[in-house]
């Protein structure tokens, strides 16, 4: 009962955010204003993860091919094909949750218990457009992020296979190129910006609607996490299920 | 003018008003008072739209507000300032831009100029000036609340309504913006709606009080009224305080 009220509100939340626009002028300020906390500020993090992943993931497949009759090139087919479908889009996404959505939810939540939503609403904006549209606004172009991920996620395992000398350079491009399907590349590019709409309204909804103090902002941050990477996971199983099956 | 009529507000089915019927006027200082946790600030967000009151009729001169489009709402917000109990300034925005920020909503770009003109005056009426760039986090309590009173007064509203607009500030500064809030309110005539606990205040600007407790108007009057009634409820609240109970005792012996 309570999850139906919830999910609910959610989509109210989301009618809400697409109804009486704030003035464009404003709004080009924040959008701006989250791109840089959002997009930029999550790209260091993002190069980090996806470099050593990418490595990792072709270290481990060098290590495990004993077998001499499995080709070289298998290293450089199997890190593409994992970052590509799943790596970076999703457990970069459920990253994200940690990184960009508990910074959604606590900025939102902070907002709310100290009545600057009120603040709003008594000067006639329509809070939720503020507050949550330049957000989404901006995660549409976390797509670029993802790609970047997946840019570096090859390079690292190009360095860990090559530099360590598992496999020669043309081994490992002529690999990567081996059976490439550009529908996987559409497919994980559909799920990314599921994900971003994700990111962005499901921390938004926990910010907006709790109740309580300071602690209890804290609190709507871990749960926001929980939630937002069980929505990332469960959407991701149904993309997965509907498009590549 | 703001009228309310049989005001019924609950949380989780525990009334909090209970049937409030009382008319804010125009040009003067309407004080609300009671004590913590009486419903004052319920009351006043009812009236701002905040809360929904499951009962009863706010007018806004002459007219309901749950007859109000959505464009005469909007048209009204624009008439309201609202001072909040915490200050309820945007952290992430400078003194300035808090200040600015009701203005750049609702005039167009070009009137940049103007606007700055207009808040460097409003903030130099609450002795303000100096502090345009620093952040909500870098000054004080006090600061902040003037702050909060620059930017409710900043679109010359003709409705403001304040929640303790003096508490935290030392006593001189607080008796500044009483007489503040009491100049414009009658300079613009304003309808001004204001939350004290503070006897000074009460003693100063008490045009029209309304007293409240346990979610029902128990008295109202003005300040002139309010130390010679003999209705105990509100005696208990208002000499409650050490010094009133002097003056009181000194008023009787015919000092
Ligand atoms: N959003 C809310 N949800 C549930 N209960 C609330 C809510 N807002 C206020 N209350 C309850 O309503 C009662 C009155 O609160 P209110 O804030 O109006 O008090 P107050 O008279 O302004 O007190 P103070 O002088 O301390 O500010 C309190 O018991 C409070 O717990
Ligand atoms: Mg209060």
């Amino acid at each position: 009962m309570n999850y139906l009220h919830s999910i609910g509100e959610y989509f109210l939340m989301l009618k809400g955010t697409f109804h009486r626009m704030t003035k464009a002028s404003v709004l080009k300020g924040l959008i701006i204003k989250e791109l840089d906390d959002l997009i930029i500020g999550s790209m260091g993090i993002v190069a980090f993860l996806s470099f050593f992943i990418g490595a990792v993931v072709a270290l481990q497949t060098a290590l495990n091919l004993n077998n001499p009759l499995i080709p070289k090139t298998l290293i450089a087919y199997a890190a593409r094909q994992s970052i590509i479908l799943e790596f970076a889009p999703t457990f970069i996404s459920v990253i994200m949750a940690g990184k960009v959505g508990s910074y959604i939810t606590s900025s939102i939540g902070s907002m709310n218990v100290t009545e600057q939503i009120d603040a709003l609403e008594v000067m006639g904006i329509n809070s939720l457009n503020y507050l949550i549209f330049p957000k989404i606004v901006a995660m549409l172009f976390y797509p670029f992020v993802i790609a970047i991920s997946m840019f570096l996620g090859v390079f690292g395992a190009y360095v860990a296979a090559v530099l360590g000398g598992f496999v020669p350079p043309d081994l490992f491009i002529q690999g990567l190129q081996e059976d490439f399907i550009p529908f996987h590349l559409v497919y994980a590019f559909i799920k990314t910006f599921l994900f971003a709409f994700i990111l962005a309204t499901v921390p938004a909804y926990h910010g907006y609607y709790m109740k309580g103090g300071a602690l209890e902002v804290g609190q709507a941050s871990t749960t926001s996490f929980v939630w937002t990477s069980v929505v990332i996971i469960i959407t991701n199983y149904a993309v997965t299920q509907l498009l590549l099956s | 003018m703001i009228e309310i009529e049989n005001l019924h507000k609950a949380f989780d089915g525990e009334e909090i008003l209970k049937g409030i019927n009382y008319t804010f006027e125009k040009s003067k200082t309407n004080l609300i008072i009671g004590g913590s946790g009486s419903g004052k600030s319920v009351l006043l967000k009812c009236m701002l739209g905040l809360l929904t009151p499951e009962k009863g009729t706010i007018k806004y001169d002459g007219k309901p507000y749950s007859e109000f489009t959505e464009d005469e709402k909007k048209d009204l917000s624009k008439q309201i300032g609202m001072i909040f109990q915490g200050g309820a300034l945007f952290d992430s925005m400078t003194v300035e831009e808090n200040v600015m920020f009701p203005l750049r909503m609702f005039t167009h770009r070009k009137k940049k100029k103007e606007n700055l003109e207009r808040v460097k005056e409003v903030l130099k009426r609450v002795n303000l000036e100096g502090s345009e760039k620093k952040l909500p986090s870098e000054i004080s309590g006090g600061m902040q609340k003037r702050v909060s009173i620059a930017r409710a007064i900043v679109n010359r509203p003709k409705y403001l309504f304040c929640d303790e607009p003096n508490s935290g500030l030392d006593p001189k500064t607080a008796t500044v913006i009483d007489k503040l809030i009491q100049e414009i309110t009658h300079e613009y005539d304003i309808t001004t709606i204001i939350i004290t606990h503070d006897m000074n205040s009460v003693l100063e600007i008490g045009e029209k009080i309304a007293f409240l407790k346990d979610g029902v108007l128990a008295w109202k009057g003005d300040k002139s009224q309010i130390f010679q009634t003999d209705d105990e409820t509100v005696t208990d609240f208002v000499y409650s305080s050490n010094l009133f109970q002097k003056v009181r005792e000194a008023q009787q012996k015919g000092l």
